[in-house]
């Protein structure tokens, strides 16, 4: 038996499944943000150096690799709409943008928390901080290209265009430490030496990591199931799930 | 193939020379943004000395970002981007071409004009060299990038915010590194890692750049 692999990219099909997996992962997202939360505030220890403020991490770290780890996704979706001509793809691209902003607006915002008592100063222009600034403006560049197109194919393939240039930037935010490491610690998490943080504190991390994630697949779904929904306006299936569901 | 990138630099620059007010216009936006810094920050010599370089890159950077949406705007109007769409030579070639009478109508007076201003930042006469080469190396990099900016935002409304907000961050590392070369001259570095990094730069930007650029021509004008 062969397996169709574009059975979900329809949207007909794609929607009803993405409901489905919306509720799974938002279910998930939920539960280990609950648990991650309560390990990161209740059980992991005080730091000797900085006290309750490196609490942040538990936020601030999922929130950083997500913000990066979705732009790479949106590039993804978008490089195989421009390849395949798929409308699905692009459709997701636009649903990860404002996720994937909201994140990094998030890791901008709890790390110049943490930085005030812990450097003293709000923010600094460290490569690191830098880089995630430029890319809270790609995200916003995406978005505001795809506004401006009145066209939804065209925006697709606009904004497509641009996330592929953007993506460029990516790799460069995570190299970054590396080739100007200035006031930004290195990264503290590596698979291929030991961890320098206690166990715990590393297990909230990951926990909370995972719930991030699952809420950024939750999210994405939802509403990548509202811009089918808006797209497909006036075909039969999306008549008949409106008037069920009105 | 060699052919027809000359005549669209020749056409493209001829262009130019008839209406040179546009070209004037950029010149004088660069002069009179790189002279307000002054202003708004106080003449003292020590202070000017240091943010010099960076004034002056970031000034040539918005100069040559504003002058961006020209590139395709009156090809797109009059539908000679169409006909050079339709016709045998690739597309990247067309567009390459363009982007470099773009940077030598745009770019190279400003390149061309930055010593004298930066005699008014009092820079010392050892590191105008250095300047003068990195916005050399850079600005054709700003045109190349810029140039897939102005090619996603064609026809569209509200077109000049816009490509400032696709554009800008785009920039970001040559402005780091461009400015730095300047910097590092000042401190005694010597830029010459800067330099060629820009170089490297603008080699990478000349070999995809252009090719992004028509992808994104195709998507605007379909």
């Amino acid at each position: 038996m062969s397996i169709n692999w574009f059975k979900y990219s329809s949207p007909q099909t794609f929607f009803p499944l993405a409901g489905t997996l919306a509720a799974f992962f938002g279910t998930l997202a939920a539960l280990a943000c609950a648990v991650g939360l309560y390990i990161g505030f209740f059980v992991a220890p005080t730091d000797a150096q900085q006290g309750e403020s490196y609490r942040i991490i538990f936020i601030h770290v999922p929130a950083a690799w997500m913000s990066m780890f979705l732009y790479v996704v949106m590039a993804f979706w978008a490089g195989v709409g421009l390849a395949f001509n798929t409308r699905l793809s692009g459709m997701m691209a636009s649903a990860i943008a404002p996720t994937g902003a909201l994140f990094t607006f998030i890791a901008l915002w709890t790390g110049s928390l943490w930085g005030k008592p812990t450097w003293g100063t709000w923010w600094v222009w460290d490569a690191r901080l830098t880089s995630e600034l430029i890319l809270l403006f790609l995200y916003f560049g995406f978005m505001a290209l795809q506004a401006a197109i009145d066209d939804p194919r065209r925006a697709d393939k606009a904004g497509a265009l641009l996330a592929l240039v953007g993506v460029v930037n990516v790799p460069i935010i995570y190299f970054s430490v590396k080739w100007w490491n200035t006031l930004h610690q290195g990264a503290s998490v590596s698979l291929s030496k030991s961890p320098t943080m206690a166990t715990t504190m590393l297990t909230a991390m990951l926990i909370m990591t995972f719930g991030f994630w699952f809420y950024g697949i939750a999210a994405v779904l939802l509403r990548a199931r509202c811009i089918v929904l808006e797209r497909e306006r006036g075909s039969e299936w999306t008549t008949k799930y409106l008037r069920a569901a009105a | 193939m060699i052919a027809a990138l000359r005549c669209v630099i020749f056409r493209d620059l001829l262009l130019a020379a008839r209406r040179n007010s546009d070209v004037l216009t950029v010149v004088l936006f660069f002069v009179i943004v790189v002279s307000l810094f002054p202003l708004g920050i106080g003449p003292d010599p020590k202070l000017l000395r240091t943010v010099g370089p960076g004034v002056l890159w970031v000034a040539a950077l918005l100069a040559s970002m504003l002058a961006l949406g020209r590139v395709f705007a009156a090809d797109h109007a009059d539908g000679t981007l169409e006909q050079m769409m339709l016709g045998a030579t690739p597309l990247g070639v067309i567009v390459a071409a363009k982007v470099f009478a773009h940077w030598l109508v745009t770019g190279l007076p400003l390149v061309l004009i930055s010593p004298v201003l930066a005699l008014q930042f009092d820079l010392p006469r050892e590191l105008l060299g250095v300047l003068v080469l990195s916005l050399a190396l850079g600005t054709p990099v700003l045109s190349l990038i810029g140039a897939i900016g102005a090619a996603l935002t064609l026809g569209l409304r509200g077109a000049g915010a816009l490509l400032a907000l696709l554009v800008l961050p785009l920039y970001v590392p040559v402005l780091v590194i461009g400015a730095g070369a300047a910097e590092a001259a000042a401190t005694g570095l010597g830029g010459n890692a800067q330099l060629l990094l820009l170089a490297a730069m603008l080699i990478i930007a000349a070999a995809f750049a252009p090719w992004a650029t028509a992808a994104a021509l195709r998507i605007s004008v379909e």
